[in-house]
């Protein structure tokens, strides 16, 4: 144990009340754990954090550290009060991928948190924002000793930096019947397929991939991710009346009227006078809102794919961004299938790489010279799917018409010839 | 060490989880029809093979000691076969195909101080970020802010009181990496950066500083003879973009940094396109431990919610439904001029009608 322990009256109160308490946690570390160095690593992070709650700053700052052959992955912490607070003055967090879904067993666990004992400060995050693991607070030479005992089983960095980073996808077709995809599948496709760029940062900024199995979007990809692949289906949904009226029976002709029919934001559902359901499929934008309600009589069609949004991102530079559809609908069933889409992220990446000025991330390049010059990069139609209305200002110079409108009427020719 | 005695990594990049997932996860991936929630914290998933399997999830303090990896790993083998889960906002997830093994598993959670609950009509647990834990630019905590509101929601992560589910974020910075919420609270500063002239020249590479900055507020200059930069405070926005590449731009303020409270974000594509948050309170205060005012504010907001949305509408369908103003009058939150925004794309935020409720 550590000689002497640093006050923390204001981080005491946070061990107050019923949620479980981080500070509790950093304490047992600094009073139970065998590991005199985990005891002083403990005392010292208590003292720097109630610090920074008595003065409301933070103390930390970046640097450069990374492990033998990668350049990212790591986010150095070097102390700015570290004479005060010496034993957690470096304090490194190394970011691990983990798997599509944030799946282990208990004993990978356990091993995990055997190594990061042996060589970090015993604390863990499951997971951060970016979707990795995150093992917190580890000195410059044991970051490299603890890597290379997790990377020889199994476990390797995430992105870090102006880089590919660790990707994100919903529990998905493990377990939930609204999947419209192989997420796990599409994760490993995509950002296995850019490790170099994940561990050696060469981008003007970051570039993320988030998988979600269908529209209700649980992995928040649309709104988050620089490459959103979204689960959907394009036959229609699937209805079983006998599970409908049971629904009716439950919860009465009002509930459903009130938050099923008069909920569709497209109004193609209407409730006939047997109380069965009628779908206008031609309609249906795939909200998932109905299926939601009533997930035992309603449930996707069977010609699923994925839909994929480029360009979400948050606030930092110029607000946020919603990804835009890219690619309205696309099977994945074949390997020849998910290769195609992994080509669309290499092209989209190539691009990205070389046109986005420094720090500016996909969205904002496409903000900046138009989705359509876009497009033509990475070779690309248009489509309506892509935009929520036309053009609403004619000061636009429109004397290519004649071209593009015979490409319009060519593809669609091609389109119906199969 | 020498270079040639160093290890070259195995770039093995994402792993399989099919190789830690529940068996009868990866014997029905795919193949589930449709899912029940028996009580709060709890699903039932049942497969078209006729398999079923239950969901116990549990919050948790999410930065997970050692100690409390290794409760959690003792009652997964207990009495979830030794598979676990976590989900996207840090809750723990065990599988069991027993349902007999439901009630004991949530008890054993609820024994060691974990918190079963955050399925469905709930509000979930907060997502959140680093902050002074260990972030280099934050503005506030996030861990402490997060642990003293749930400790006030704690009862609406258990039950199923909310019209719809309730996703909380917290951001410790004006970057926004909490992300967009049913109800967000992020660090919204008031004053430009306080720049250390002597510093700048040594720690920041000048033209990047300039080209960060979102207004184009600043530029080189020179100042006590030094190459530096400055900001014009007239035009600055006090966002905090150039101090991550220029820390000696110090942007965080112990007084004057506050939070800021946002409604409506929204990322599922259920019933209206998916939405950003939009600005409701702000000027509040940065205050650990325990960040009353700003919990005090959320409460708020979450009791007109309740009381006001219909079964099915998120935060922003609500207001979508009763308009702004009656949001405002509700809540009881000032409207100022700070809430009409003047960023790009502003007209399409004005009413350009005569749709007034009266």
């Amino acid at each position: 144990m550590a000689k002497s322990q640093h006050p923390t009256p204001m981080l005491d109160e946070l061990e107050k009340g019923p949620w479980p308490s981080f500070i509790s946690g950093f304490k047992r570390l600094r009073d139970e754990h065998p590991s005199e160095n985990i005891n002083k690593v403990a005392n010292s992070l208590l003292g720097q954090l109630e610090h920074s709650y008595e003065t409301r700053k933070g103390y930390w700052k970046g640097g450069t550290v990374s492990v033998f052959g990668y350049g990212g992955g790591i986010i150095p912490r070097f102390s700015e009060v570290g004479e005060a607070f010496p034993e957690s003055k470096e304090f490194h967090t190394l970011r691990v991928q983990p798997t599509p879904g944030n799946y282990y067993t208990t004993d990978m666990l356990n091993q995990l948190a055997d190594s990061w004992e042996k060589y970090g400060s015993g604390l863990i995050t499951f997971h951060g924002q970016t979707g990795n693991i995150m093992f917190i607070g580890a000195d410059t030479e044991n970051t490299q000793h603890f890597f290379d005992e997790i990377n020889d089983y199994g476990w390797d960095l995430g992105g870090a930096g102006p880089c590919v980073r660790t990707a994100m996808s919903c529990v998905g077709a493990a377990r939930c019947e609204q999947s419209c995809a192989n997420e796990h599948a599409i994760q490993r496709y995509l950002v296995n397929e850019f490790v170099d760029d994940v561990h050696r940062p060469a981008l003007p900024y970051k570039f993320k991939f988030k998988i979600s199995g269908c529209p209700n979007d649980c992995q928040n990809a649309i709104e988050r991710s620089d490459f959103a692949v979204i689960g959907t289906w394009r036959d229609d949904m699937k209805i079983k009346q006998e599970e409908v009226k049971n629904y009716m029976n439950t919860k009465g002709r009002q509930y459903i009227m009130d938050n099923v029919v008069s909920r569709c934001p497209t109004s193609c559902m209407t409730l006939n006078d047997d109380d069965t359901l009628n779908v206008d499929n031609s309609n249906c934008v795939r909200c998932m809102h109905c299926i939601n309600v009533m997930p035992k009589a309603l449930s996707p069609g069977d010609d699923k794919g994925v839909t994929v949004l480029i360009g979400g991102k948050r606030t930092l530079k110029i607000g946020d961004l919603m990804g835009t559809v890219i690619l309205p609908f696309k099977k994945l069933e074949t390997e020849d299938d998910y290769e195609e889409l992994v080509e669309l992220a290499g092209d989209t990446i190539d691009f990205f790489a070389e046109n986005a000025l420094e720090h500016e991330r996909t969205g904002e390049m496409i903000e900046r010279i138009g989705l359509v010059n876009f497009l033509e990069g990475i070779g690309v139609d248009v489509d309506p799917n892509m935009v929520s209305t036309p053009r609403q200002c004619s000061y636009v110079r429109m004397d290519g018409w004649d071209e593009e409108a015979a490409a319009w009427f060519e593809k669609k020719a091609e389109q119906a010839a199969g | 060490m020498a270079m040639a005695d160093m290890r070259e990594p195995i770039e093995s990049g994402c792993p399989d989880g099919f190789q830690y997932m529940h068996p009868a996860m990866r014997k029905n991936f795919g193949m589930w029809d449709y899912h029940e929630d028996p009580q709060p914290g709890v699903l039932k998933h049942v497969s078209k093979t006729g398999d079923v399997v239950y969901t116990v999830k549990a919050g948790t303090q999410r930065i997970l000691d050692v100690f409390t990896i290794r409760k959690l790993t003792k009652i997964g083998d207990e009495f979830a076969d030794g598979y676990i889960r976590f989900t996207i906002r840090s809750n723990i997830e065990y599988i069991v195909t027993d349902e007999a093994k439901v009630q004991p598993l949530i008890k054993a959670l609820e024994d060691e101080g974990f918190v079963v609950g955050g399925t469905r009509n709930s509000v979930a647990m907060i997502s959140h970020t680093q902050g002074w834990l260990h972030c280099d630019i934050p503005g506030t905590d996030a861990s402490g802010v997060v642990k003293s509101m749930m400790d006030e929601l704690i009862d609406e992560f258990k039950q199923w009181n909310m019209p719809n589910r309730v996703h909380i974020t917290t951001s410790c910075c004006q970057i926004n990496c909490g992300g967009q919420g049913d109800i967000a609270i992020n660090i919204q500063h008031t004053k430009p950066p306080k720049i250390s002239h002597d510093l700048v020249a040594n720690v920041c590479e000048r033209p990047t500083v300039v080209a960060r900055c979102p207004v184009a507020a600043i530029r080189p200059a020179v100042v006590n003879g030094k190459p530096s930069l400055e900001v014009d405070e007239k035009k600055c926005i006090c966002c905090g973009a150039c101090f991550p590449p220029c820390p000696p731009m110090q942007i965080n303020d112990p007084e004057h940094s506050k939070l800021a409270i946002w409604v409506g974000g929204n990322h599922s594509n259920a019933r209206s396109k998916p939405s950003f948050q939009k600005l409701v309170a702000a000027g509040v205060p940065n205050n650990p431990p325990r960040w009353p005012e700003a919990t005090g504010i959320v409460k708020r907001i979450l009791k007109e919610y309740k009381a006001g949305a219909k079964d099915w509408e998120r935060i922003n369908d609500w207001i979508d439904r009763i308009g702004w103003p009656r949001f405002f009058e509700v809540t009881g939150l000032p409207f100022t001029k700070y809430h009409i925004d003047n960023w790009r794309g502003a007209r399409n935020s004005l009413n350009a009608s005569t749709h007034i409720r009266f």
